[in-house]
């Protein structure tokens, strides 16, 4: 791998824009040439299998203009977006950057939303609904509200719920929940996109600390995003 | 250590890992799944980094074939030259090394220039 391709790569990254790297693998005399995809200078045949490769965000080998080339994705991390700098989202970050989410924690809230409290991760103190709206989530981003305050989840739920994040989830008791869903109704959003919020947030394994929470949460995020089947929650 | 490996979100991050250690004036070996068929514990993509003082990260299976990897990708920082490998129980160096999990894999390896 040349300094070249491996800066275009880093500057793709940084920027967070989707690439893929292709790779020469075989012929073995020919093994080793490189070029980052979508370039209108390589050959169609491979930039619609790179397309593909992205849109699918699955590396594989090709066979494409007499060559075999390894495709490898390098899509921007998903985003896990926590609304409430609380205790919860003290674990919930580190963890879920471990797990390779970009982490942005939003709390008006100076006094949670300090620094200090998230060493390394994104900290904005603007309301939840102007974050989101700049945030723009798409169908990589999943958003987590933690705060227990309608004033500040409720507006993010809203914002979430009129966003294809592939997960939405709300902190909060079975009957808080249902409260919300109440409120959220007379907002506009109507059954099914209330559905879409998982309430109670995260999956059942008794949580009873604030990183186990996290783990729970966390592992509902990593099975909804990789379409696992999750056994139905016992009824309260 | 420096800061990228010390920082848990880098764990995955092996190509920025190799980078580094290149930037370092180590010589870098960066080996990479390809294809799988069957049962195998990672996935195309995943990837493993050896330096010539023989510094590793990160993995290309569960274990059972990263020390033939790693001798690969010793020759091919002598050499310069990249190597496609193939793992699997058809394959007697498989055998050797053992891909227990019954799995097949090739693997790309390359030197960092």
């Amino acid at each position: 791998m040349t300094p070249e391709i491996l800066n275009s790569l880093a500057r793709a990254r940084a920027q967070h824009r989707p690439v893929v790297l292709a790779t020469r693998i075989a012929p073995a005399d020919a093994a080793g040439a490189q070029c980052l995809l979508p370039d209108p200078a390589a050959p169609a045949e491979l930039n619609s299998a790179a397309d593909a490769a992205l849109a699918a965000d699955s590396s594989r080998t090709v066979r494409a203009a007499g060559a075999e080339w390894f495709l490898h994705v390098h899509n921007p991390s998903p985003r896990l977006i926590l609304v409430g700098a609380v205790h919860i989202a003290q674990a919930l970050a580190p963890i879920g950057a471990m797990l390779g989410f970009s982490v942005i924690v939003i709390d008006p809230r100076r006094s949670f939303a300090s620094p200090e409290r998230f060493p390394g991760i994104a900290v904005r103190t603007d309301w939840p609904d102007e974050a989101l709206d700049e945030l723009r989530p798409d169908t990589r981003s999943a958003i987590v509200t933690l705060t227990h305050d309608p004033k500040l989840d409720d507006p993010a739920l809203d914002r979430a719920l009129k966003s294809p994040a592939f997960y939405i989830g709300a902190l909060g008791s079975r009957r808080t929940h249902q409260a919300r869903l109440a409120r959220l109704a007379a907002l506009g959003h109507a059954q099914p996109a209330l559905a879409r919020i998982h309430g109670p947030v995260g999956l059942s394994i008794e949580a009873v600390t604030a990183p186990e929470i996290a783990l729970a949460i966390l592992a509902e995020i990593v099975a909804v995003r990789r379409g696992a089947e999750i056994g139905a929650k016992a009824a309260a | 250590m420096s800061d990228l490996e010390n920082n848990p979100a880098q764990i995955e991050d092996i190509l920025a890992l190799a980078a580094r250690w290149r930037d370092e004036g180590e010589e870098v070996a960066l080996a990479t799944v390809t294809e799988t068929w069957g049962s195998s514990p990672r996935p195309a993509g995943s990837q493993l980094a050896v330096t010539g003082s023989g510094r590793m990260a990160g993995s290309v299976s569960g274990g059972c074939i990263e020390g033939a990897v790693a001798d690969a990708a010793a020759e091919t920082i002598r050499s310069g030259r990249p190597q496609l490998l193939d793992f699997g129980i058809s394959n007697e160096r498989a055998w050797e090394v053992g891909l227990a999990c019954g799995g097949k894999m090739k693997v790309f390896v390359e030197k960092l220039a």
